[in-house]
C-alpha cells in the first residue's frame, strides 16, 4: 500500500505545530502506521518552519525530498513558493492568500516578493483566506484549523473523526470555533476545487 | 493494545517512567529538552533542570551512587559540559542504573555545531544506543538501565533531532518499580584515587570485552536479509532513509553502536556482495567497518548535515526520481527577535556606542543579524565573557569591549567567566540580560527567575549580591526597553575604570500575557527617516511611498519606536482600532 505525504509549510507562531498534530491524530485513528517531523528551536522565532505528516501501511522515514508530497498545505504564500519543490507533479496545493514579509523586507534589504499568487496560481492552487474565515468561526487564531478544514478535502478521512480530534486538541473554550473553522475552511476548498 | 502517537522525546520519558528511574535531571537544549518537561508529568519520579549538564550529571551520578536509577538529559554540545563527570564515571561504574540521553543535531537546526555524540562514547569507554523511531526510544531507554546495572556502566543513549522531534507509534507497558538499593561505602569503586582509578581500569576492559559478546546476540543490532547483492550497515535514523531509499537491499541494522559487535559484521559482511555504510555525522562506523577488512562502497553522500529518502536512493544509481526545481529569488525567512522583545532595545543602545560584543548563546544571538547587527562572536555557553577578557588583552581595539550573556547561560557558564575577570584585575563590563526565563527553549525555570521546573517557586538568584560577591566594582540594573537611560548606563560603565555588571532587566516578551495597546504612524508627522525601521521589529515596514507602517496585530506595544522617532509620529492607538492617519 502506498504511502500518503502531507507537507505543511508556514511561518513559526503561525500553529502548523498543532495542525500537524491534528492532521497526524486523524490518521492514526483511521488505523493507519503515521510518522511526523517537525523542528522546535530557534526556527519557531518567526523563521520558516514546516511540518511533514506521513501516513499508510507502514512508514519508514519521517522526512521527505523533493518532487513526493501529495499536499502541501501552505499558511502563507512565500513560504508556500518556497516549499513547492516538495509537491509531485499532480499533488494538492492548499494556499492561505496571505503574505507575511520577512524581516529582511521589512527592512528594504530584500525586495518584496511580487507574482506569488499568479505563479502559485498556475500550479494549480486553491487559495482561501484563512484569517478572515477564523475570525468568522469566533476565533482569529483558529486560522490553522481553517486550513485543516481544506486539507481535509482532499484526504480520505471521516469528517467526524477530524471534529471529535479537534475537540481532544485544541483548548477547551475553543472547540466550538475551531468545529466552525474547521468546517469553513472545509466549504471553501470544497468551493475552490469546484472552480478548477 | 492501542498504540499511542509520541515524540521521541515523549517516548524517552515514557521508557524511563517504565523503568522505573527515580530522578531525572538535566540542562535544556534543543532537541533534547521535551524528555524532562514530559518526565516531570509522570507520578513518583522527580525531576530538576540543573544550571548545566555537568552538574546534572554529577546530581545523576550522586543518585546512582545512593542506589536509585537516574537519567540525565542535554544536546550534544551538553556533553562537552558533562564529559568531565562522564569520563571518570565510566571507571566507577554505577549502583542504580544510570542513563545519559544526548541529542545530537545533524544539520544545525538549532546548534552552533554538529559534533557526534559517538565519539566521546569511544573517548569515556560507555556504551551507545541509537533509536530510529519512538518506539525504539522507549524500548532501548528500558535496555539502557538494564545494560547499566547489568555491566556495571553509564550508558548513552543518542537520539538526532529527527527521532527526538518526529512522532511515530508506541506501545506503552507498565511501570516496574525498582527497590532503591541500600547503600554500601565501597572506596575502591567510588574514589578515584590514581590506585582505585588503575585496579576499576581494568575493570572497564574486560567490560568492554563483555559488551562486545553481548552485542553479537543483542536483539538491539538486527540483521534483515533481502536482496543480498547488497548489505547496507546502517544505525538510527539513517536506517529509515535506507529502508524508504533501497527498500530490496539487506540491512545490519546496529542498535547498540558502541562497542560495535565485530562478528556479526563480518557475518554479515560475508553474506552480501557488496557492503556499504550509511550513518549521518562522523564516519564512526565505516572506519570501523574498514578497520575490519571489509571493502565498502564509496557511495558520495555527504560527509555532513542530514541524509534522506532521496540522497541514499540516489548514491545507488535509483533514476528517474521526480524532480521539481527550487523556486529562486525569495526572501529568506531567518528566525527574529519577537515584537516587544527586551533584547532589542539593549542591542539597539550598544549601536549606538559603537561597542564590540563578545555573545553568548541564546536567543539574543539573533541580534545578530541585520539590522541590529549587534554582535562579533558566539561560540559556546559562557564564552562571552572570557573572550571579552581576551579581546580587551589583545590590545587592538579601541572601541568598547562588552561581553553579553542571559540570565540562564550566566548562571550554566557564566559565573567562573566574571570571577576570572575580577582576579585578572579587568575593567571590563559585562552585561547580563535578565528577561526572567530560559527562553530560547521554551521557557525553562532556572536559578535566577526563581521557576522550578514543576512551575513550583524556587529560590530567586539575587543577581546584583553574586556580582559584587565576585568581584563587580559597579553593579547597575536598567530596563532595557527604556533606551536613553540603558544608552547613558552603558556610556558611563564602560568609560570606567572598573569591572562593571550591568544586569538588562525585563521580562522576555512571551511571559506578557496581557499586550498593550499597540502604536500606530501618524502619516502627516512620518518623515520617513527610517529611525525606527533599524529596531528591526517585525511589526514595523515601509509601505510604497517610503513611509514607516506599523502592523497593529503584530505589534504589542513596548513603545520602543516611539522613544527612536523624533518626530513624534509613533502615537497609541486602541487594540482594534482601524488606524487611519491624524492624531
Amino acid at each position: 500500500m502506498s504511502i500518503t505525504t502531507v507537507v505543511l509549510a508556514g511561518v513559526g507562531g503561525q500553529g502548523t505545530i498543532l495542525a500537524g498534530d491534528v492532521l497526524a491524530k486523524v490518521a492514526v485513528a483511521e488505523g493507519h502506521d503515521v510518522k511526523l517531523s517537525e523542528v522546535h528551536g530557534m526556527a519557531q522565532r518567526g523563521g520558516s518552519v514546516e511540518t511533514f505528516v506521513r501516513f499508510g501501511a507502514q512508514v519508514f522515514s519521517p522526512v521527505v525530498d523533493q518532487g513526493v508530497a501529495d499536499h502541501l498545505i501552505a499558511f502563507e504564500m512565500t513560504e508556500a513558493t518556497r516549499t513547492l519543490r516538495y509537491l509531485r507533479p499532480g499533488g494538492t496545493l492548499v494556499v492561505n492568500r496571505r503574505v507575511m514579509a520577512s524581516l529582511p523586507v521589512l527592512i528594504g534589504d530584500v525586495p518584496a516578493p511580487d507574482g506569488l499568487e499568479a505563479a502559485l496560481s498556475s500550479e494549480g492552487a486553491i487559495f482561501l483566506d484563512a484569517e478572515a474565515l477564523a475570525c468568522e468561526a469566533g476565533s482569529p487564531r483558529s486560522a490553522n484549523i481553517v486550513l485543516m478544514g481544506a486539507a481535509s478535502y482532499g484526504l480520505p478521512f471521516d469528517t467526524t473523526t477530524w471534529e471529535r480530534v479537534i475537540g481532544e486538541r485544541v483548548p477547551p473554550k475553543t472547540v466550538e470555533a475551531n468545529l466552525r473553522a474547521f468546517h469553513l475552511g472545509r466549504d471553501a476548498c470544497a468551493e475552490g476545487a469546484c472552480v478548477l | 493494545m492501542a498504540r499511542t502517537l509520541m515524540s521521541g522525546n515523549e517516548a524517552v520519558a515514557r521508557g524511563a517512567w517504565e523503568a522505573g528511574v527515580a530522578i531525572g535531571v538535566g540542562y535544556p537544549g534543543t532537541p533534547s529538552t521535551e524528555v524532562l518537561e514530559n518526565l516531570v508529568k509522570y507520578d513518583g519520579v522527580r525531576c530538576e533542570w540543573a544550571p548545566n549538564e555537568k552538574v546534572a550529571a554529577e546530581v545523576a551520578g550522586g543518585v546512582s551512587l545512593g542506589g536509585a536509577r537516574a537519567i540525565v538529559t542535554m544536546k550534544h554540545v551538553g556533553l562537552n559540559v558533562a564529559a568531565d563527570a562522564l569520563y571518570s564515571q565510566s571507571y566507577t561504574g554505577v549502583t542504580g542504573g544510570l542513563v545519559y540521553l544526548v541529542a545530537d543535531d545533524p544539520g544545525m537546526h538549532s546548534s552552533q555545531n554538529e559534533q557526534d555524540t559517538r565519539n566521546h562514547a569511544v573517548g569515556s569507554r560507555v556504551p551507545v544506543l541509537e533509536p530510529s523511531d519512538s518506539q525504539e526510544a522507549l524500548t532501548f531507554v528500558k535496555r539502557a538501565f538494564e545494560l547499566s546495572e547489568r555491566f556495571d556502566v553509564p550508558v548513552i543513549v543518542r537520539m538526532t533531532t529527527r527521532v527526538s522531534h518526529g512522532k511515530s507509534l508506541v506501545e506503552q507497558g507498565e511501570r516496574h518499580d525498582v527497590a532503591v538499593r541500600p547503600y554500601q561505602r565501597d572506596v575502591r569503586k567510588n574514589v578515584m584515587l590514581p590506585g582505585n582509578a588503575r585496579l576499576r581500569q581494568r575493570q572497564v576492559n574486560a567490560r568492554e570485552t563483555e559488551l562486545v559478546a553481548y552485542g553479537a546476540a543483542a536483539e538491539e543490532n538486527r540483521v534483515e536479509y533481502r536482496d543480498t547483492s547488497l548489505g547496507v550497515i546502517t544505525s538510527g535514523i539513517a536506517y529509515q532513509y535506507v529502508r524508504e531509499g533501497l527498500p530490496d537491499a539487506s540491512t545490519l541494522k546496529l542498535g547498540l553502536t558502541v562497542p560495535l559487535p565485530d562478528d556479526l559484521i563480518l557475518e554479515f559482511a560475508s553474506k552480501v556482495d557488496r557492503v556499504v555504510v550509511i550513518e549521518e555525522l562522523d564516519p564512526y562506523l565505516s572506519l570501523r567497518v574498514k578497520a575490519l577488512g571489509i571493502p565498502l562502497v564509496e557511495h558520495g553522500l555527504p560527509r555532513s548535515g542530514e541524509l534522506s529518502p532521496r540522497l541514499v536512493a540516489e548514491a545507488f544509481g535509483s533514476g528517474a526520481l521526480p524532480v521539481r526545481d527550487e523556486v529562486q529569488g525569495l526572501p529568506p525567512r531567518p528566525p527574529l527577535l519577537c515584537p516587544g522583545c527586551p533584547h532589542r532595545g539593549l542591542f539597539y543602545s550598544l549601536g549606538k556606542i559603537r561597542a564590540v560584543v563578545t555573545g553568548d548563546i541564546g536567543c539574543y544571538t539573533l541580534a545578530s543579524l541585520a539590522p541590529l547587527s549587534g554582535m562579533d562572536s558566539c561560540v559556546c555557553m559562557g564564552a562571552s565573557i572570557g573572550m571579552a577578557h581576551g579581546v580587551d588583552l589583545a590590545g587592538s581595539v579601541e572601541r568598547p569591549i562588552v561581553a553579553v550573556i542571559g540570565d540562564s547561560t550566566f548562571a550554566h557558564s557564566g559565573i567562573t567567566g566574571l570571577l576570572h575577570m575580577a582576579y585578572a584585575g579587568s575593567t571590563g563590563t559585562v552585561i547580563i540580560l535578565d528577561n526572567r526565563t530560559t527562553a530560547m527553549t521554551g521557557h525553562q525555570g532556572n536559578p535566577v527567575n526563581g521557576v522550578f521546573i514543576d512551575g513550583s517557586a524556587a529560590p530567586e538568584l539575587d543577581l546584583e549580591a553574586l556580582s559584587r560577591a565576585v568581584g563587580a566594582v559597579s553593579v547597575r540594573i536598567v530596563d532595557p526597553h527604556e533606551l536613553d537611560a540603558t544608552l547613558a548606563v552603558l556610556r558611563e560603565e564602560t568609560a570606567a575604570q572598573h569591572l562593571s555588571v550591568i544586569i538588562a532587566k525585563a521580562p522576555c516578551a512571551l511571559l506578557i500575557k496581557e499586550a498593550k495597546d499597540p502604536y500606530a504612524i501618524d502619516e502627516e508627522l512620518c518623515t520617513k527617516c527610517g529611525a525606527c525601521i533599524r529596531l528591526g521589529c517585525p511589526a514595523i515596514s515601509r509601505d510604497d511611498t517610503g513611509r514607516a507602517v506599523i502592523d497593529t496585530a503584530t505589534c504589542v506595544g513596548c513603545g520602543q519606536c516611539v522613544q527612536v522617532c523624533r518626530f513624534d509620529a509613533v502615537v497609541r492607538v486602541g487594540p482594534s482600532c482601524d488606524f487611519g492617519g491624524g492624531r
